[in-house]
């Protein structure tokens, strides 16, 4: 081709400030039909803002913004953004929780109108669900809201694809993989490459450095609200590009599996038995263990952690648990945020019962609590009296962390809770989650990156609601999780 | 911007402002004879408004669907069983008072069950619950009209330099009341519960508890407003809470608190109180005849809910 490639996207000099953050320091961005671009740096880098600018939710303090070679300029919103091709799955999902499947898709397409909108809008969502991540079991008439939060996921994905009347010219994909397993994460990302030789242009925000590195052929680095570095994907490993985001690398892998003991031992914290086990096989957890929940995403991990949740404040029948408990919610719209509490109200919430004095909460232990872990998680903000909301996603999800461990509890259940973390943050919570095991605590873990297992001391992996395998870390491989995560376990 | 922030965060302001205008219009009519009386007589009627709004308050802070439509019911049975137990005694108001709680106290958890056990949503259970109690409170008073004790007539019509003293135990009443919104547990717990129920739930808070001890509360605060009113109106009726229906609920949107759940606003109950007595007095005054008054009480309350709080509501 001697023709340079046409440019759809360009923004130029994009500033957003909030309050008194600068979100966005003057951004340049540009992106070419055919192109997939990878986005990466820490939490509250200012990629989400970014890509809110682009899409129309977020309209910027200043800069240009190009679409198809028209500077829209101050005109820019939604709906012109629709007309132009653009579309973004944001991470925080967008869905109408009481709403089916196909009528969700119906709000993204007002052509479908007159007799048989639901079936054309279940037919044209369907399809494209299995396109993207075939023998997906999602139904057009499931209610989004009975869906788990992997499952949502994959139908705001969807959607996002789906074409009526307006072209499909570039989608922003934020963090598209936090809520998949590995196997339908790889469904998409092949996905994503086919669109991509086919002409789309495609925006990939992620953390995992892995996935932006296969998929993407440029890669654009944010650092503190500003473009740090943009080169072709080749030019970058893993290691350049986690060092263009700013963090310092440490050889710093699991460690070794000599220094674990081999036998379990220890007081039982928990002992749970899935009501439906075909075996007699139960899950447990001696003190100061690490246990990691595998498998497929929704394949019973969720509810074993909250049926142990429930059993600690009342009698259960197939869980016993030893200990104050405290989980880490990783759907953290649903179950974690108090979205009109500031985040220092959020962080103390689950600790105030020991901040009692004379029947009143003592405000200055509280206050003193929120500093000690802005500090300690580093939580990006100037003021922990600040809104919840005001924080990035990644953010919120630290804040979600200091509740539960600047607790009591002596059990800590955490439900995927990287969603949305940096690479960073993500390895300074895996140290401290090691020390405080150390200490004594007991971490429950069910995560969908198989790297996170080799964290864990012992390994439950999941299947159809039920225990099919589980095997010391000394025994962890990828291939023995994905096998047991297809098919009967030997 | 500063103005926006600083009013947005303190919704309650709004209703004060209202009735200001109100009163100033009032006064002004008149031409600025009666301003006084009419304060106090505000004052003397807003205070049952205020006990009875502040239950609903924590109510429908614990979430979207929660209400409580039996606190009419409630003052009526509270009304009947204690002016007939009283019997116009002194000495037996004390024995009054802890029947009107206990009452509360058994409504709020009939309340609850029906919520819990049979898991009928709170506006119907409440509804149906309050059939029962005032069904009750026919049975056993017969529409007999007993007079409150002397001392009980006394004390809540009682005014010291124009200030009702049920008032003044009422403002002191409120601040207590939000204290415990805002530095207990208890009150804590009702705004996350409010938020959201299943993350208040995973944050270690006891929900089921905190919505019991809010029904039981609400319940409490009807029963005793129904023994104070029997005192201040001279002897119980059994329609005597009717208008308290909609008015617990009315002062409680006005006032600023959120009707999705987990914003509370205490001051707010005191400013939409004297607010809507206010505007039924200026109504009044103007000559103003029933149906129009009526219809001008509906506008003029739209209006004040979309200007306070509105807007708020539209940011989350």
């Amino acid at each position: 081709m001697t023709q340079p490639p046409r440019e759809i996207v360009n923004l130029g000099n994009i500033a957003k400030a909030f309050g008194a953050v600068r979100a966005l320091a003057g951004v340049d961005l540009a992106v070419a039909a055919g192109e997939c671009v990878g986005l990466v740096g820490h939490n509250g880098a200012g990629k989400s803002t970014l890509m809110n600018v682009l899409a129309g939710t977020l309209a910027p303090d200043s800069g240009s913004i190009v679409i198809d070679g028209k500077d829209l300029g101050r005109r820019y919103d939604v709906r012109v953004a629709h007309q132009h091709g653009i579309r973004c799955v944001f991470q925080e999902l967008s869905l109408c929780p009481n709403l089916t499947v196909a009528e969700n898709a119906r709000i993204f397409h007002k052509s479908l109108t007159g007799f048989g909108w639901k079936r054309r809008a279940a037919g044209l969502i369907a399809a494209k669900l299995d396109e993207i991540f075939p023998g997906h079991d999602i139904q057009p008439g499931d209610t989004v809201g009975d869906l788990s939060i992997g499952r949502r996921q994959m139908v705001e994905i969807a959607r996002a694809f789906t074409v009526t009347d307006e072209p499909l010219g570039l989608v922003i994909l934020d963090e598209p993989t936090s809520s998949l397993d590995a196997v339908t994460a790889g469904q998409l990302l092949g996905f994503v490459r086919r669109l991509v030789a086919g002409g789309t242009s495609v925006i990939l925000i992620s953390h995992m450095l892995g996935e932006v590195l296969g998929a993407c052929s440029r890669i654009v680095v944010m650092k503190d609200g500003g473009v740090v570095a943009g080169r072709p994907a080749a030019d970058f490993t893993r290691d350049s590009l986690v060092a263009a985001m700013g963090t310092v690398v440490e050889a710093h892998d699991a460690p070794a599996a000599a220094s674990l003991t081999a036998q379990r031992q220890g007081s039982v914290m928990v002992k749970a038995r899935v009501k439906i086990q075909p075996d007699d096989r139960a899950f447990v957890a001696h003190r100061g263990e690490i246990i990691g929940l595998a498998g497929l995403a929704g394949h019973g991990q969720t509810k074993m952690l909250l049926q142990i949740y429930a059993a600690a404040t009342r009698r259960d029948l197939f869980a016993e648990v030893a200990a104050p408990i405290a989980i880490i919610a990783g759907d953290r719209q649903t179950d974690g945020i108090f979205p009109l509490w500031s985040i220092g109200e959020n962080v103390t919430i689950r600790s105030l019962p020991r901040m009692v004095r004379h029947f009143l909460i003592d405000q200055t232990a509280a206050r003193a609590m929120a500093a000690e872990w802005h500090r300690q998680m580093r939580i990006k903000t100037p003021d922990m009296d600040h809104n919840i909301l005001s924080l990035s996603g990644g953010n919120q999800q630290k804040a979600l962390f200091a509740r539960a461990l600047g607790s009591d509890a002596e059990i800590v259940l955490m439900d995927d809770p990287m969603r949305g973390v940096d690479v960073g943050t993500k390895l300074e919570v895996y140290e401290r989650i090691r020390q405080e095991a150390g200490a004594g605590r007991t971490f429950l873990w069910y995560t969908t990156e198989t790297d996170e297992l080799a964290h864990c001391d012992h390994v439950y992996v999941f299947r159809n609601g039920i225990i099919v395998d589980d095997f010391p870390r000394a025994e962890l491989t990828e291939a023995r999780v994905l096998r047991a995560s297809f098919h009967e376990a030997a | 911007m500063n103005v926006v922030a600083f009013l947005g965060g303190r919704a309650w302001i709004w209703s004060f402002i209202a009735t200001a205008l109100v009163w100033l219009a009032t006064v002004a009519f008149t031409g600025g004879t009666g301003g006084g009386q009419i304060l106090t007589a505000a004052l003397s009627f807003a205070i049952f408004t205020v006990i009875v709004g502040i239950g609903q308050m924590f109510v429908i802070t614990t979430g979207p669907g929660n209400v409580d439509l039996s606190i009419p019911a409630t003052m009526a049975l509270s009304g009947a069983v204690t002016t007939k137990l009283m019997d116009t005694q002194n000495e037996m108001i004390a024995l009054g008072v802890v029947v009107a709680l206990g009452i509360g106290i058994g409504v709020g958890l009939g309340n609850y069950l029906l919520i819990r056990l049979l898991r009928i949503p709170p506006i119907i259970a409440t509804l149906s619950a309050s059939f029962l109690v005032q069904s009750t409170a026919i049975a056993y008073g017969r529409g007999l009209r007993i007079k409150p004790p002397p001392l009980l007539a006394d004390f809540t019509t009682a005014q010291v330099a124009g200030v009702p003293v049920l008032a003044a135990c009422g403002i002191v009443f409120t601040v207590v009341m939000g204290v415990v919104l805002a530095r207990t547990l208890y009150g804590r717990s009702v705004l996350a519960v409010g938020q959201n129920m299943r993350a208040a739930w995973l944050a270690g808070i006891n929900v089921e508890r905190t919505r019991l001890f809010t029904y039981v509360l609400s319940a409490m605060l009807a029963g005793l407003a129904g023994l104070l009113l029997s005192g201040f109106s001279g002897g119980s009726s059994l329609n005597m809470g009717e208008e308290y229906l909609l008015a617990s609920i009315a002062v409680v949107v006005i006032g600023g608190t959120s009707v999705a759940g987990g914003r509370a606003n205490v001051p707010g109950i005191w400013g939409a109180a004297l607010f809507l007595y206010l505007l039924v007095t200026m109504l009044n005054t103007f000559g103003a005849s029933a149906g129009l008054r009526l219809i001008l009480t509906g506008l003029i309350i739209i209006a004040v809910i979309t200007l306070a709080g509105g807007g708020e509501q539209q940011k989350r």
